[in-house]
């Protein structure tokens, strides 16, 4: 084990994180998020969901450092009363919850749809890329309201978790596409090559060569197109939310939050829309140079 | 030529009492037959001439043809014709258990074609060819699938790409044995991937590693390994060699000549190399796209050609030796293999050509123990140096 | 005088490792008119030593040391700029992929007239009259037609032709062939070689032949460099070289090549492998491998010396030379 990890440390994709002060200072940021969201019950200083413990009298203070700021709140509160620093940890727990777990999703479709396409080929293969051609012509965001919007009208006393569960689908709806794409290619590169037959030769099945010999050669790709997808699908979800039909309002993402802080934005509570964007925006931008890296990185051309 | 008794099986389980004809499993026995346990090495299969003197591969007028046209709307749009791609056109030999035939040609002959129709990889549009009087491609199909992929092996040309990256050495020689069920206690799997590692050269230890931390000769005969786990008897190489440097090239054709006379197997061994198909080959056979033009034991071969093409090859071949002699170089080129000329394939650039060759094939007949197609030896127009 | 001299070139790849030395002190010269090949297995370097004389070594590797000098001027210190005129009009290359070699949106006569004005000077006309020459001088049919026709319309010899035909465009003196018969059929190759020592025997023109092909290397060379590790091994006459070697690598190599005229039971091997760059062995960087190794191999370099008709790096000839 130890051996391994010496290895790892020691190799060339290491070596570049560690020589790249901005993947450095992008995955430190996206660990504290993570680690702030996984743990939320226990940084956050109060509960912003518990309607018990919110107080009418303390609604819309300023962050402390402003005059009527009190060191309480340290970032401010809202309009009902909720600490504004504790509502972005646990919406920032629910945008990454909902970022990775649309994009899992979204990879575990567009990956096999991709890898049925270029494996099969024929018929098989025009249907799926029309399929790709289809939805990619419309925006993603279209499909997403669709759905929701759908989602909603079906089932209007949703429980919470339906409702997560539909965003998420709808989310990873809009993002399979690519890798299906991008396996699709790399499959026909790997089909051809000669370890693929090889093992049908020796009379492997099909299904057991795509999954054993061709799989863990065409994932790579996927893992860099993975990793910046987070960042989109978080702020899909934000607009979502924005838009009304994202995360239900009992528990509210940053998108939701920037939606209820947007009526105050004139009015002279800038700190109620403006923190959950800097921190979207933070989510997003460190997920992204992650991805960036990761692409440099495996780009054995650069190296 | 079908064997009257159904599945002949090949004893693995060594019972090398084969030489006078056919396990028998059992009169009128039609089910399938309980594998006994893999014994590895515990009978290698006798050297000679198998069930009842039959060569062990006999191919009859094989041919594959692709179909490389444009996609059905572009046709139609384009008014564009359907494109045949005739990479083989009726190609017959026999290889002898034991014995090494080699092809050669140049690009476009159709010599991988014939290598992958005779694993199994491609099945043909016309003719076929018997395994051990087996009809090799409605086994591929049927039952005795299974059967016949572990007899047949192949070795690729690119060491690079025939491994596959994400797996361990020992994973990749252990696949067939899994795939086919032949070993499955792990022990004894890792002990079979250490014996096969040592017969090519390459230390059992070895097995803990990735392919790329080998160099091109190492991963072919990781390679041969791989193919030789399954205990086959027919081996067919495409080009194992001609992607490494001279050195290795050298050991690994050894190993390959070595392991061939400890196991008796037999080769088909594809090159475009005549000097090393001199080294290796007992019969060899010439190509030109698609058709077999001469099909001769070695030494006839390189000491008396007979077809203007064989000739125009060997003495198109730079020589170490025997330099400063004149020679006439090959004229042309190899012709688009979509559009053959018509006649006899090698007419445009044959000195020798009249107007039969440029409107009847020629068939490839006997001709003093070697086969040509050629209708210029036929009527003895070529003067014989 | 002699058209090209190498002396001691050292060219050095650093990585994050260390530096790797892949050309270790190569020597050699080219003399007017002469077709030298330079013969090894892949890592050897040859190539390396081509693209270093063409200019167009790959960053991060660098000419660490050494000189390259062409008609007595040094070349691996100019600028970009003059570096640039030089090549095309003084040494032409030849690469080995002739698909790759010509881009496929430009007609070869396009391309073979932007390399003429680039150097000579010569109006549209008089250089598109040129053209139809050289490849006509190639031997391609139909010069005048196929002038204006895409590199996809001509077969792979064909396009072989074109890439010399582009190399002699602008009269260079040298020319630094890399590998150009290996992607062809042995009957095409037999044609590029005989056009190639044609073109240059009237032409007057040097050649540079990289291969791993010991057979075209004796149908056209005049004087042959052995290399391995990145060091030249032995250098001489081609015949000599061929038929008595002198440096045990070359013994090695010669024996291992299946030979066209007799038949043997097993070739002769050459054990182990040619180390890699960052473990090239102290002293002689064939000792591990040598028959015929003794101890002074593995402490001390060997650098050429003469070994009857050849030079070799090998201290087998220095105990004759100091016992004589």
């Amino acid at each position: 084990m130890k051996n391994m990890l010496l290895r790892w440390y020691d190799s060339d994709v290491a070596h570049s994180f560690r020589s790249s002060p901005v993947a450095i200072l992008a995955a430190l940021i996206a660990l504290v998020c993570a680690f702030c969201a996984l743990f939320a019950g226990w940084v956050a200083p109060h509960n912003p969901f518990d309607l018990s413990t919110l107080e009418l009298s303390d609604s819309r203070l300023p962050p402390v450092w402003l005059e009527g700021g009190s060191w309480k709140y340290i970032l401010g509160t809202d309009d009902q009363g909720r600490d504004i620093l504790s509502a972005l940890i646990y919406g920032a727990r629910i945008s990454l919850i909902v970022g990775l777990a649309s994009v899992l999703l979204s990879v575990v479709l567009g990956v096999a749809l991709g890898l049925i396409a270029g494996f099969r080929g024929g018929w098989v293969d025009g249907v799926l890329m029309r399929l790709c051609d289809v939805m990619l012509s419309f925006p993603a965001i279209l499909i997403a309201l669709l759905i929701a919007g759908v989602a909603r009208a079906v089932f209007p006393n949703a429980p919470e978790s339906l409702a997560f569960g539909v965003l998420i689908l709808a989310i990873s709806l809009t993002g399979w596409v690519q890798y299906a794409r991008t396996v699709r290619g790399s499959t026909l590169v790997e089909r051809n090559k000669e370890y693929v037959q090889a093992a049908r030769v020796t009379g492997v099945a099909p299904m057991r060569i795509m999954r054993k010999h061709v799989l863990p050669n065409v994932l790579g790709p996927v893992m860099v197109l993975a990793t910046i997808q987070v960042a989109t699908a978080i702020i899909t979800e934000a607009t979502l939310s924005f838009l009304g039909v994202g995360a239900p309002p009992t528990s509210p993402s940053l998108g939701t939050l920037i939606r209820i802080g947007n009526d105050y934005l004139f009015s002279g509570e800038w700190w109620i829309t403006i923190f959950p964007g800097v921190m979207l925006v933070l989510i997003a931008l460190s997920v992204n140079l992650l991805g960036d890296w990761l692409r440099d990185a495996l780009n054995p051309r650069l190296r | 030529m079908n064997n009257p008794l159904g599945h002949c099986s090949f004893p693995l389980w060594g019972k090398a009492g084969m030489g006078a004809g056919l396990v028998e499993q059992g009169a009128g026995s039609a089910g399938p037959h309980p594998t006994p346990p893999f014994e590895p090495g515990a009978g290698s299969p006798p050297k000679g001439e198998g069930a009842g003197g039959q060569p062990l591969v006999q191919a009859h007028d094989l041919a594959r043809t692709f179909d490389v046209s444009a996609p059905w709307l572009n046709r139609v749009l384009e008014r564009k014709p359907r494109q045949l791609l005739h990479a083989v056109d009726g190609v017959s030999f026999e290889i002898e258990r034991g014995k090494t035939l080699a092809l050669v040609g140049e690009s476009g002959c159709g010599k991988s074609t014939v290598a992958r129709l005779l694993v199994g990889l491609y099945a043909p549009t016309r003719g076929g060819f018997t395994f051990d009087g087996q009809d090799a491609h409605a086994a591929f199909k049927g039952r005795d699938a299974r059967t016949m992929r572990r007899r047949i092996q192949m070795i690729f040309q690119d060491p690079y790409a025939s491994l596959n990256p994400r797996w361990l050495v020992q994973d990749i020689i252990a696949e067939p044995l899994r795939e086919h069920g032949l070993i499955t206690e792990a022990a004894a799997l890792k002990n079979r991937v250490g014996e096969l590692l040592t017969s090519v050269g390459l230390s059992p230890l070895d097995m803990a590693k990735y392919p790329h931390q080998f160099s091109g000769g190492q991963r072919q005969r990781i390679s041969i390994a791989r193919a030789l786990a399954t205990e086959p008897e027919f081996l067919v190489c495409d080009e194992p060699t001609s992607a490494l440097d001279v050195s290795v090239q050298a050991q690994v054709l050894n190993i390959m000549k070595d392991l061939q006379k400890k196991q008796g197997l037999t080769y088909l061994f594809i090159s475009h190399n005549l000097a090393v198909v001199r080294h290796v080959s007992d019969q060899v056979g010439v190509m030109y796209l698609g058709r077999l033009v001469e099909l001769a034991d070695k030494q006839q071969l390189f000491s008396q050609p007979r077809h203007p093409y064989t000739r125009m090859l060997l003495d198109a071949i730079p020589k170490m030796h025997d330099t400063g002699r004149a020679r006439t170089p090959v004229q042309g080129e190899v012709p688009n293999p979509l559009n053959p000329p018509p006649g006899c394939a090698f007419n445009p650039r044959c000195p020798f050509a009249n107007d039969r060759c440029r409107s009847e094939r020629p068939q490839l007949l006997n001709d003093g123990g070697t086969r040509v197609a050629c209708h210029a030896v036929e009527e003895g127009r070529i003067p014989r140096d | 005088m002699s058209l090209l001299e190498v002396q001691n070139l050292v060219v050095e790849f650093p990585t994050r490792r260390g530096t790797l030395r892949a050309l270790d002190d190569v020597s050699f010269s080219i003399a007017p008119g002469e077709i030298l090949g330079v013969v090894g297995e892949s890592g050897a370097g040859k190539s390396l030593t081509g693209a270093s004389i063409i200019g167009l070594l790959e960053p991060p590797g660098r000419v660490a040391s050494g000189q390259i000098r062409l008609e007595g001027q040094r070349i691996d210190n100019l600028p970009h700029e003059q570096m640039r005129h030089i090549r095309g009009r003084k040494i032409g290359a030849i690469f080995q992929d002739p698909l790759t070699s010509l881009n496929p949106l430009y007609t070869v006569g396009q391309q073979l007239v932007e390399t003429i004005l680039a150097h000579l000077p010569m109006s549209s006309a008089q250089a598109r009259q040129r053209a139809i020459d050289l490849l006509k001088d190639t031997g391609i049919p139909a010069a005048e037609q196929r002038i204006d026709h895409y590199p996809h319309q001509f077969s792979g010899g064909m396009r072989q032709r074109v890439v010399i035909a582009l190399a002699l465009a602008a009269e260079p003196q040298l020319i630094v062939a890399d590998e150009p018969t290996t992607a062809l059929d042995v009957s095409i190759q037999a044609q590029i070689i005989q056009l190639l020592k044609n073109i240059c025997k009237t032409r007057g023109a040097a050649v540079m032949l990289i291969t791993h092909d010991m057979g075209v290397i004796a149908e056209t060379c005049d004087r042959v460099a052995v290399m391995y590790a990145g060091r030249v091994a032995e250098i001489g006459p081609v015949h000599e070289v061929i038929n008595r070697p002198a440096h045990p690598y070359t013994m090695g190599l010669m024996a291992s090549i299946p030979d066209m005229e007799q038949d043997r039971e097993r070739l002769n091997q050459i054990d182990g492998a040619m180390p890699r760059l960052n473990a090239i062995p102290v002293g002689c960087a064939f000792n591990p491998r040598c028959p015929q190794v003794f101890d002074r191999c593995r402490a001390e370099r060997p650098d050429l010396m003469p070994a009857g008709a050849t030079q070799a790096a090998c201290w087998l000839h220095a105990a004759k030379k100091e016992a004589a």
